[in-house]
């Protein structure tokens, strides 16, 4: 074992965890104050529900010693195997404990469908989110995770398939974001538009909640990134330095976009910005130069900042942009390594490779788009035949926290004296109806 | 007596308050409130989509003064919030029967 490396993924299995809150602030800014509670519990109640299924038999799905190329088997199911010191899939023996992976890994696995929630907001029944969830991650999540970050044994046998047809994705531009985004597009198909869609103003209620989100996002990518490295190493080093560049190009170019056709350099650009280039660099962050990551993000900053507007033109209510920003940038950052790759064997077509490589890209982005988009759609609509999956207009319109939760978010009124002392009464005068000491 | 309600722009409403003062004003209720008028609010723009937003924020002052400095408590008023510009806001004037001082009970002129 490897105490270096072990180190470091322990502390990017941390940085990653800290993205799904970082992604609740992002997208709970965005929402309007009436259910920006719903969005975030959204977030963090991923955490709970895919951190249990990933000890039952996630992990063994994802990872498991299966000889299968579309799932790990269910042989780890319930993580019995723990006692291996080292991590031995992927291909090669890695210096840090399996269980160490194993918790790597979950953070990806929670993350993936907390990304989905900004299609649905503001609608969704939290219990049949939560339902969505399990069935979501158990169908789709875990065995794409096997398609493609399970390289195998030592010898390859069990690598999932795309994995084995030798398709570059180094974080999760398919099996996360591509995966998430296909999903979103299906959910937002199946809940419908907002009350007031295209005609009540829906602004961000938050843009500093939206600001702070991002930075936490960007912070925590270092641990997605680099630490797919699964050492510390020149590998994670290059992962490191790609993501920084390609992040902080992107927002230059929404910001440019918007300037040149809005007038102005928005806050919410910079953010949607910054978070367009983690995405689009995620799966190419160890396989492109630092010029590479340049291009890549500029490019990526540009395009998302067009696909946001998709929407609206196409007439689907995806409410935070995750098709906009996830699955094109996901795609984007996938297939541009049929171009822009240098990795060694599989190089893109600027450098000298082969057509195949492109071929390999587009495939996994297909597949696991296509396959993520179909399976949501059949769940969502089954959910909502039977439990229903969308609040009533009445608790639309009142705002979801309240019914879904029983909570406001904001307690504005007592920021001044006045109206404060009032509700406190209240409050005071109900605790002692109830025979409470208040 | 009369009360004088403006509706005037937030930046202009240090001014206004500092040439009440000087005038002899001793209080003033004030609130920030929300409307439009002729401007029909402005455009914000999230993510390339533009919103209407009917509603700008404004402040609304109010105050109880004797009928004889009335239109000298307007004309300060008007003259301090005016920019020239849409959005400058309104200012009226109403009767008031009667007023209370509700710590020693004067009432009317006594209670201003």
């Amino acid at each position: 074992m490897n105490t270096g490396d072990t180190a470091w993924v322990l502390a990017s299995s941390a940085l990653v965890l800290l993205m799904t809150p970082g992604l609740a602030f992002f997208y709970g800014g965005m929402v309007r104050s009436k259910s920006v509670l719903n969005m975030l519990m959204m977030n963090f109640v991923t955490i709970g529900i895919v951190s249990l299924l990933w000890v039952l038999y996630g992990f063994s799905v994802a990872f498991g010693n299966g000889k299968s190329g579309l799932w790990g088997g269910l042989d780890w199911a319930g993580m019995k195997h723990m006692t291996a010191v080292e991590t031995t899939l992927n291909g090669s023996v890695y210096g840090i404990p399996l269980l160490v992976f194993a918790a790597f890994q979950l953070m990806f696995a929670v993350i993936t469908p907390a990304l989905i929630s900004g299609a649905i907001a503001d609608r969704a029944k939290f219990g049949a989110w939560m339902v969505f969830v399990v069935l979501w991650v158990t169908i789709v999540y875990f065995p794409v995770a096997h398609w493609v970050f399970d390289f195998g044994d030592k010898n390859g046998v069990g690598a999932g398939w795309l994995a084995h047809r030798g398709v570059l994705d180094f974080a999760g531009g398919t099996a996360v974001h591509v995966n998430a985004g296909a999903a979103g597009l299906a959910l937002c198909l199946v809940l419908g538009k907002r009350i007031g869609w295209k005609k009540d103003p829906m602004r961000p209620h938050n843009l500093t909640l939206v600001m702070l989100g991002a930075g936490l996002l960007w912070f925590g990518w270092f641990g997605f990134n680099a630490g797919s490295a699964l050492g510390a190493n020149a590998l994670a080093g290059q992962a490191f330095f790609t993501t920084m560049i390609a992040t902080a190009t992107a927002m230059l170019g929404w910001l440019a976009v918007e300037r040149l056709r809005d007038g102005h350099f928005t806050s919410l650009g910079a953010a949607s910005g910054a978070v367009a280039g983690l995405v689009a660099i995620t799966p190419a962050c160890a396989f492109v130069t630092p010029i590479g990551s340049v291009v890549l993000g500029l490019l990526a900053g540009a395009v998302c900042a067009m696909a946001v507007g998709l929407k609206w033109k196409l007439g689907f209510d995806d409410a935070l942009d995750v098709v906009g920003v996830h699955l094109v940038g996901g795609a984007l950052g996938a297939i541009s390594l049929g171009f822009i790759s240098n990795y060694s064997g599989t190089e893109g077509l600027f450098y000298g490779g082969s057509i195949s490589v492109l071929g390999n890209q587009a495939l996994a982005v297909l597949s696991v788009g296509g396959y993520s988009f179909i399976v949501a759609y059949i769940l969502g609509k089954l959910i909502d035949m039977t439990m229903g999956f969308r609040i009533t207009e009445e608790e639309e319109v009142e705002g979801i926290d309240l019914f879904a939760h029983a909570e406001t978010g904001y307690d504005i009124h007592s920021a001044g004296t006045g109206a404060g002392a009032l509700s406190s009464s209240i409050k005071q005068a109900d605790a002692e109806a109830r025979g409470v000491n208040a | 007596m009369k009360l004088i309600t403006a509706v005037i722009k937030p930046h202009r409403w240090e001014e206004v308050r500092g040439a009440l003062e000087t005038f002899g004003v001793t209080g003033m209720t004030v609130s920030e409130v929300s409307g439009y008028g002729r401007q029909k609010g402005h455009t914000e723009v999230y993510r390339g989509a533009e919103y209407d937003i009917a509603l700008v924020p404004k402040i609304r002052i109010e105050i109880v003064v004797d009928a004889s400095a009335a239109d000298d408590v307007v004309a300060i008023i008007v003259k301090t919030a005016q920019t020239g510009r849409i959005g400058d806001g309104k200012v009226w004037v109403q009767q008031v029967d009667s007023v209370v001082r509700v710590r020693t009970g004067d009432r009317d002129e006594a209670a201003l």
